[in-house]
């Protein structure tokens, strides 16, 4: 299953360190990345492949929620079915 | 890979839009539970409940952790209980018990079908079951019923219209240590859908198969943030974006419904189009139509911008489900509804202005309080007036009144949660009881000649 991990809040050293730091420790791959920086707000899109994940779902949106809250972002992970359901015909 | 700003738009639309799934609910039929022997059939209702739906909860819950969606209520509808209790000689109520504690074991927010449909006409077993409702409904917690009066195929039961403004008030009357909550379980219809996710009208037809799973969307405050962002656009535009957003709100229903059946192994039925509101701020249908342009709903106006959005739902929303029913389009029930409540506070709304939006939009009069003392023939007479917009247009009507026991014009009654909270309507004071004591039927109306 491929989902999409997002970050968005204020700019700092060793987001990006972070999140993907993570995706390696349970085992996501990362397919793709894109961010910004306007002003200081930092915006970023991962997709992460998990089907071959070590960790359960649950577990690894649990570890996302827990940095983001830690450094004050806001970290969201959703399956990417939802994306294309709603944006493509 | 999908753009940043499409990503960006579904996390704001359900983090500060409160987009989210309003309800799973799986359809039983409980056409194989009939026994002469009551306590037989409530043992064969509780079980094939319990059997059915034993995995609902955990499966809606799996999802919405899955998915990232909020998934608020998971549900159950039932074959009209009225056809599998005429079989036993015991009370109804006994039905009841068994559907709440079903319930109550899969972990469900509401059970609805403690229902009957007498539109055309009624036997003592109907009759019976009909006078069980009150009790019913003050007894169990979770069991929500509605009874069908009329259709547009059939005209309008008048005996029963005038049984039901008593039944509305016994509810009332039975529940009053309880802000009268037992008449907000109870909707009485005219052409009920089989197919409804929603309570407190949901029962499951029995043209549906043996068990079927139905969603229902939500999503006003996505509309209303769409439309925001278009101060100046005309009233086309408006209707696009409208039709835009549905659209995109529908295809989330879609996927949920199609997983959540493949999950369960169990058909999937419609998605409901609803726009469903809650009492949390920025989650009202009167609040899109007030972002059209009125200064408050219930002004001159407001049937027109109503009829608008229900339209243009429909029509965004049917393109992104490949089977749509249910009640579909906006929903406007005052108590549920921040920007109605407000509206109804002030008197810019009222219960003639909500009879004529009726007429336009999905469902009725819906979570209205009325005074205590709302004799039972005005109550018959509202529900005759819904009835009769719903047959001539064809569509399903439906009234919801809480005749609430000590209350009066201008207090308010607080029922928590999703139900929320409403300022106590007045109704009319001429008595309609020589035309309601009357009985009888309605005839069918004429289908051509549309003037």
């Amino acid at each position: 299953m491929r989902a999409v991990i997002t970050v968005i809040g204020k700019d700092m050293v060793g987001i990006l360190a972070g999140v993907s730091g993570i995706c390696a420790e349970s085992g996501a791959n990362v397919t793709d990345v894109t961010q910004s920086v306007l002003q200081d707000l930092f915006a970023m899109i991962m997709m992460v492949e998990i089907s071959d994940s070590k960790t359960t779902f649950h577990d690894f949106r649990e570890k996302l929620t827990q940095y983001g809250e830690d450094k004050g972002l806001s970290v969201h992970i959703m399956h990417d079915d939802i994306f294309n359901s709603m944006h493509r015909i | 890979m999908i753009n940043t700003k499409d990503i960006l738009e579904t996390i704001q639309m359900i983090q500060d839009e409160h987009l989210d799934i309003r309800t799973i609910t799986m359809g039983i039929s409980l056409l194989d539970c009939s026994r002469e022997d009551t306590s037989a059939a409530c043992t064969a209702v509780y079980d094939k409940i319990c059997r059915s739906a034993e995995k609902l909860v955990s499966t809606g819950e799996e999802i919405e952790r899955e998915y990232g969606i909020p998934i608020i209520n998971k549900r159950i509808s039932v074959t009209p209980m009225a056809l599998i209790s005429a079989a036993s000689k015991g009370s109804p109520v006994e039905f009841a018990k068994a559907m709440d504690s079903a319930a109550a074991a899969t972990g469900v927010n509401f059970i609805g079908g403690y229902s009957a449909l007498v539109h055309k006409g009624f036997g003592p077993k109907d009759e019976r079951f009909i006078d069980s409702i009150p009790e019913a409904l003050a007894e169990t917690s979770l069991v929500c019923s509605s009874v069908n009066v009329g259709s547009t195929k059939a005209g309008i039961n008048m005996d029963a219209v005038a049984k039901m403004g008593g039944i509305v008030k016994r509810c009332a009357e039975l529940t009053a240590d309880n802000r009268s909550f037992g008449a907000a379980k109870l909707v009485i219809f005219c052409n009920a859908p089989e197919d409804n996710p929603f309570m407190a009208g949901a029962f499951h037809g029995v043209g549906e198969p043996d068990c079927v799973i139905n969603v229902g969307v939500s999503g006003p405050g996505v509309v209303r943030a769409a439309l925001s962002k278009a101060p100046e656009a005309n009233i086309t535009e408006v209707a696009d974006i409208v039709k835009k957003t549905a659209f995109k709100i529908t295809r989330m229903g879609q996927l949920v419904a199609r997983e959540a059946s493949r999950r369960l192994g169990v058909p999937f039925g419609i998605v409901d189009l609803s726009l469903a509101p809650t009492p949390a701020v920025g989650d009202s249908v009167a609040y899109i139509l007030e972002e059209m342009g009125l200064e408050k709903c219930g002004a001159h106006g407001t049937t027109a911008c109503l009829a608008l959005l229900n339209d243009a739902v429909k029509k965004g929303g049917v393109m992104a489900s490949s089977h749509v029913g249910g009640l579909s389009g906006a929903f406007i029930p005052v108590s549920e509804d921040a920007g109605m409540i407000e509206a109804a506070r002030c008197g810019a709304l009222t219960l003639s202005k909500l009879e004529a939006m009726t007429a336009v939009c999905s469902v009725g009069l819906d979570m209205i309080v009325i005074p205590g003392d709302t004799s039972a023939d005005i109550i018959s007479a509202i529900l005759a007036d819904e009835a009769a917009i719903g047959m001539i247009n064809g569509k399903t009507t439906a009234i919801r009144l809480i005749p609430a026991v000590g209350a009066k014009v201008g207090d308010e009654l607080d029922f928590g949660g999703l139900f929320g909270s409403g300022p106590v309507m007045e109704v009319g004071g001429y008595s309609p009881s020589k035309f309601i004591s009357r009985g009888g039927r309605i005839p069918a109306p004429i289908h051509s000649l549309k003037n």
